[in-house]
């Protein structure tokens, strides 16, 4: 074991930046998967979103799985602007002229800024949805005799023009956090891997093709969902 | 051709520096930039002022002393190259050049474009080397067999110089390439096995303790090696620290 400890150094830091953030690259699978379930129209799409919004807020295996995307997310920011703040103190003059575009990619050097406009859209999506379903009152839905708290049409009158007066800022809002997280990503998928010393001549061009693929479709069917919901209610 | 030259001026490692500009006439495209510098300082030797100081030794490329970060640039606008073999080709009449020492607060500046590169020979200090009994029954290195890939990738890590463009150019001030090719030489050789584990902890450790900031892989520092030193290297350092980690040294 190092003398300052394996977390206290650089490289476990970075581990730690990798792990959490490969396993949320694993909670946006799962979560668009649930919420592709909103371009289901009328009551066939209420009655199946909301049957999995109460087994994805009950159900003992997933609140395992939450608690572990929760404390991702918390290390993940923590960590990140431990290192950041390393990282200004390490150039504390900075150069007059600095020319990063010749030598690296515009969302490798822009991490952090990309990360605080995430967590942004993060804080406000959790207050939209998450906070309306765990804490306070919620219109209801009756399938076979049980109570369902009616997430589906919480979500549809957020995003309906006719509805919210603040749609349209709430599509742009959103439309805004995935791009943000697409070029957030399309560095940090194949980096987490580098992180973890992962790399290889052969398979490595390929952890960074899927990176790149991972960055553009997820975060593009992410926003599909609020656009969707504008424009087919408006 | 006739150059304007922003340089950095800064008397002492404490005191504050600034960006002086000087005209310059009569460059041709076939100096280096070193004897650009030479020139420069030979004019503001004659006006009776201070000349630029600024690092370099072998002039051919292979020694890593000359640095300066030339418009936005370590080693300035040419790949695979050090300041001294970058020819004043690569610029035009009439350009203005600005010339910056290496910014890191593990390399202060000692004076105008030097800085203390002290901070890498500690880091190889604390473990770049390999152990040998040199008592007179030394083993010949090439009696032990090594395969032609490892000892080419050996080889490759080994070209790095330590003039510390990587730093230089990292945004975070990180110096995981230099370190990495450094740990690397010896990780991929049979004689570097021994201390394998030791050596990756104590050379993280001090370039921890040096204050250069985090790898973010954005992949500069490679780019702008003058030797090419691959991100691989990097990656085998981050498996070995693990390993090294979980195992002990």
């Amino acid at each position: 074991m190092s003398s300052s400890g394996i977390l206290k150094s650089s490289i476990a830091k970075k581990y730690v930046m990798a792990l959490t953030g490969l396993f949320l690259c694993l909670f946006l699978v799962g979560h668009l998967l649930g919420n592709l379930q909103l371009f289901i129209p009328g009551e066939e799409g209420q009655t199946a979103f909301n049957q999995y919004a109460l087994f994805m807020t009950t159900f003992p295996a997933v609140k395992v799985l939450s608690y572990l995307t929760y404390g991702s997310v918390l290390f993940h920011l923590v960590d990140g602007i431990v290192l950041t703040v390393q990282n200004r103190r390490a150039r504390p003059v900075s150069y007059a002229v600095e020319k990063g575009s010749s030598n690296s990619g515009w969302s490798s050097r822009n991490m952090a800024l990309l990360g605080t406009i995430v967590l942004v859209f993060i804080v406000t999506h959790m207050q939209n949805f998450w906070w309306k379903m765990h804490f306070s009152e919620m219109p209801t839905q009756t399938v076979d005799g049980v109570v369902l708290k009616d997430l589906y049409t919480v979500v549809l009158n957020y995003f309906n023009p006719l509805v919210n007066s603040f749609a349209f800022a709430a599509v742009l809002l959103y439309v805004s956090g995935m791009v943000a997280l697409g070029f957030h990503l399309w560095h940090g998928f194949a980096s987490g891997f580098q992180s973890l010393g992962i790399r290889h001549a052969k398979y490595t061009i390929w952890i960074e093709m899927v990176g790149k693929g991972f960055a553009v479709l997820v975060p593009l069917a992410f926003a599909a969902i609020p656009l969707y919901l504008f424009i087919t209610q408006g | 051709m006739d150059l304007t030259l922003k340089v950095w001026r800064q008397d002492g490692p404490t005191e504050k520096g600034r960006l002086d500009t000087h005209q310059l006439s009569g460059v041709t495209g076939d100096m280096s930039f070193l004897e650009m510098m030479d020139v420069l300082n030979d004019n503001i030797i004659r006006e009776g002022g201070d000349p630029v100081v600024f690092d370099h030794d072998c002039r051919e490329g292979i020694c890593g002393m000359c640095s300066m970060f030339i418009n936005g640039q370590a080693h300035g606008p040419g790949r695979g190259v050090t300041t001294c073999q970058l020819h004043m080709r690569s610029f035009k009449d009439g350009d203005t050049i600005t010339i910056e020492p290496w910014r890191a607060t593990a390399f202060p500046v000692v004076k105008d474009l030097t800085v203390d590169r002290g901070a890498f020979d500690r880091v190889i200090q604390a473990g770049g080397y390999v152990s040998v009994n040199t008592s007179g029954e030394t083993l010949d290195a090439n009696t032990i067999p090594i395969a032609k890939a490892d000892a080419d990738e050996a080889f490759n890590a080994a070209t790095c110089i330590g003039c510390g463009a990587c730093v230089a150019t990292c945004k975070n001030a990180s110096a995981m390439l230099f370190v990495s090719a450094k740990v690397s030489q010896f990780a991929l050789l049979p004689q570097g096995q021994p201390e394998r584990k030791r050596r990756v902890t104590r050379m993280v450790d001090q370039m921890d303790k040096e204050g250069f900031g985090n790898c973010t892989n954005t992949g500069a520092c490679s780019v702008e090696c003058p030797k090419g030193i691959d991100l691989t290297n990097i990656a085998r350092m981050n498996r070995d620290y693990l390993n090294a980690s979980i195992k002990g040294e």
